[in-house]
């Protein structure tokens, strides 16, 4: 069978630029929307996940849920401490750090609405067991002392947390004298100080949660069983990547459920602006196509043709759609997350798989929209078709 | 007359091509009208919030606790009419999804406070004297089938254990815009369960309601509230409860934001679908236009043909997708239970929508309009469809 050339099909959306621009628009709204809402849902995975490390384990009260809400006695803490599957660091020191985990809340600066920031509290070896963290201006906080040092995230949108400047919470002044980078992780959006201190000024006995690395990761299923029936202890054991994913479920969720569905019914009113220029092409083009199967081409050739004219449209469409998508990924949001009831900070995050879906979607579109169309215009007789003219 | 109905006869003459785009219309209205709606139950607790009432909590944050006896010393500030304790349970029903808030209160000044909240005498008592009992709002009891004398078990979060409580009475909203999607037991109750178990942190209460006698004096009453407790361990921040539900809505502002864009995008996926409709509509029509200016029509008479059809295909389908928003947002309300506890489809949003169709009913006209309008009769006649 001869195939109509793809430039037939191609120059014919050339010679009605309006319509194909308003088409290809109306598409291109649709795929950016579908891909803004995949890529803001993987940049808060992305961040929760880039938080846990694949060896470190999350020890907190049982079904207590978030960090905030756990609450782990001192005895208790030290069972967890000496489990003989933990690591054990450089200086011969157990890499545990027992934490205490608050919310402050806090005016940003562009809004002035106070909003919930997450205050850690870090054991002597807390900043070793997240190695993806590091000082990008001042220094570490010392420990003994009322210093705190910021996450990017907190530099950036709240008052009082330049270097040098003071915060107040607890009855204390506290002094912010370093920021840091988490790489992207939920750690950019908490504030760190020694742990012991902030259990004073907090008037608290227990730690909110352990941290600890494990010698060997494979060990974790034998610890968590153990620690979890032991009868001294009420606690849930979890790996820390597995405990920070969970906690972005909500949010993970909503996002992706309600910007599919969107993405869905918006892309009926997209489908049908297709369809109504589809339908207009081979409503104009009757006598050409008669013409087409006076000169023998078939009728699934000239099926083809059309179908190729719609999926162009929708594929302008889904590059053009893409590329402002992209842009996006300058853009940083910062919201609660309902969860951890705490301020977070992710940014849209491109993926290869993102751009594959979006592709699809944007095919989906095209052969939907096109497909009536053009079996109407391979149903067409010849000597009806060339009679319109 | 001969107008209109020169402008209806032209709208039908592709029916296939005016019925999808009715349908577009619909679809994008009725997503606008939905999106508005979701954004609307965002601020439903702001909405209901009554002006003479103030809400005293932690300065440090709602996850701080303050002292019970605060509650007396709150009472003395001048101009303060009623104190009730109020602690956010956090507990689960069966599972995490089974989402409803639940609130450990002081039951006789809390419903004072709450008149919104509607319970018959008989039930209220049964609840006050049952020491294990809960109130729990009409919708909450119909989305999970709870009865009175059903109890209902909640796994806790912030208080360790499994909690049963049995529901004493059930209350309905004074309006459509009050939540009854809420459980209220009694704080005593928890409270002397704490103390029990952890001593430490029994007596500890999460946020004071305050009824005040004047509104006009709220931002007073606050502040003689907050001067009480400076420099002490628990330093306290009262505002308005309007102002402290605003303070939810901000912390997911981002959230918002984006729904409001996106709501605002598909109406442009719609314009541009429209005009293209009416462009492709008035190409093929340039030669009658040049026909009717031959007869002496001027220019304004043949844009109005256009503005007016795509006008009229725009307010059918805005009629069409305001008529489907209301059953819609009823269903997506029900399915939604409790999450949202106050999905309404408001004046406001209908009147959007009716903005948003006719605006997109002129501008999808604008560039067809103008060049119907300056069609020259010569080239017009000898345009070929």
């Amino acid at each position: 069978m001869k195939a109509i050339p793809l430039a037939y099909s191609v120059r014919n959306l050339w010679t009605r630029r309006l319509t194909t621009a308003l088409t290809a628009g109306g598409m291109a709204l649709v795929v950016f929307v579908f891909a803004a809402v995949l890529m803001l849902d993987a940049g808060l995975r992305a961040a929760l996940v880039a938080t846990g490390q694949p060896d470190n384990i999350l020890v907190t009260r049982r079904a207590s849920g978030t960090e905030i809400q756990s609450g782990i006695e001192r005895n208790q803490a030290a069972i967890v401490e000496t489990q003989p599957e933990i690591a054990v660091g450089p200086g011969g020191a157990r890499m545990v750090s027992k934490e205490t985990v608050v919310l402050i809340a806090q005016p940003k600066r562009d809004t002035g609405v106070a909003t919930n920031i997450t205050v850690r509290g870090l054991g002597e070896e807390g900043p070793a067991l997240r190695p993806q963290v590091r000082i990008t201006a001042g220094r570490m906080f010392r420990r003994g002392t009322t210093e705190i040092v910021v996450g990017a995230s907190i530099a950036e949108r709240f008052d009082g947390t330049g270097i040098g400047e003071r915060l107040r919470f607890g009855g204390r002044e506290w002094t912010v004298v370093g920021v840091f980078d988490g790489a992207g992780s939920g750690f950019d959006s908490e504030v760190w100080g020694d742990g012991e201190q902030m259990m004073q000024s907090f008037r608290r006995n227990a730690f909110s949660t352990v941290v600890a690395r494990l010698a060997d990761p494979a060990s974790f299923d034998a610890l968590k069983a153990r620690l979890e029936s032991d009868p001294r202890l009420t606690l849930d054991v979890k790996r820390e990547r597995r405990f920070y994913e969970e906690q972005s479920e909500v949010l993970s969720n909503f996002i992706r459920i309600l910007g599919i569905t969107l993405s869905v019914i918006f892309s009926v009113g997209a489908m049908i602006g297709a369809m109504i220029t589809m339908y207009a092409s081979v409503a104009n083009r009757t006598a050409e196509i008669g013409a087409l199967r006076a000169l023998g081409f078939r009728r699934g050739a000239i099926l083809v043709a059309f179908l190729v004219e719609a999926v162009s449209l929708a594929l302008l469409g889904w590059a053009v759609g893409l590329a402002a998508a992209m842009l996006m990924t300058l853009v940083r949001i910062s919201t609660m997350n309902w969860q951890s009831f705490a301020e977070l900070a992710f940014s849209f995050t491109l993926t290869p798989d993102i751009v594959a879906q979006s592709f699809a979607f944007a095919l989906a579109m095209g052969l939907a929209g096109g497909v009536l169309p053009a079996l109407r215009a391979a149903r067409l007789k010849i000597v009806d078709a060339l009679r319109a003219a | 007359m001969q107008f209109l109905k020169l402008v209806l006869r032209n709208s039908l003459r592709h029916k296939l091509r005016t019925g999808l785009t009715v349908l577009g219309l619909v679809v994008a209205i009725l997503a606008f009208g939905l999106l508005q709606t979701v954004v609307d139950a965002w601020y439903a607790g702001a909405e209901s919030a009554a002006p003479n009432r103030l809400v005293t909590r932690n300065a440090i944050s709602l996850t701080f606790s303050m002292p019970l006896h605060y509650r007396d010393k709150i009472r003395g500030v001048d101009g303060v009419r009623t104190v009730g304790a109020a602690n956010w349970f956090g507990g689960i029903y069966q599972d995490p999804k089974n989402f409803f808030p639940q609130f450990a209160i002081d039951p006789a000044p809390y419903f004072a406070m709450y008149p919104e909240y509607r319970v018959n005498d008989g039930e209220l008592h049964a609840f006050l004297r049952d020491r294990k009992g809960a109130v729990i709002g009409r919708k909450l009891a119909t989305t999970y089938g709870f009865k009175l004398g059903d109890t209902i078990p909640l796994q806790g979060t912030i208080y360790p254990g499994t909690w049963s409580f049995t529901v004493r009475a059930i209350y309905d909203g004074a309006e459509a815009k009050t939540d009854t999607s809420q459980m209220f037991f009694h704080w005593d109750y928890v409270n002397e369960t704490v103390k029990a178990k952890t001593p430490r942190r029994a007596d500890q209460v999460g946020v004071f309601v305050v009824q005040i006698d004047d509104p006009a004096r709220s931002a007073e009453v606050s502040r003689a509230i907050d001067r009480q407790f400076v420099n002490s361990l628990a330093e306290t921040l009262t505002e308005t409860e309007k102002a402290f539900q605003l303070g939810f809505v901000a912390m997911t502002e981002a959230i918002v934001v984006a729904i409001r864009i996106v709501s605002f995008v598909v109406i442009f996926i719609i314009l541009a679908v429209m005009a293209n409709t009416m462009a492709m509509t008035a190409r093929e029509r340039l030669a009658e236009y040049a026909t009717l200016k031959a007869l002496g029509f001027g220019p304004g008479y043949v844009a109005r043909l256009v503005f007016g059809e795509s006008v009229a295909i725009a307010i059918i389908g805005a009629a069409l997708g305001i008529a489907a928003t209301f059953p819609v947002s009823a269903a997506f309300g029900a399915k939604m239970g409790t999450l949202f506890p106050v999905f309404e489809v408001s004046g406001a949003t209908v009147a959007l929508q009716i903005g948003c169709a006719l605006v997109v009913g002129v501008a999808a006209a604008l560039l067809p309009g103008r060049r119907a309008a300056r069609v020259k009769i010569v080239d017009g006649l000898r345009a070929i469809g």
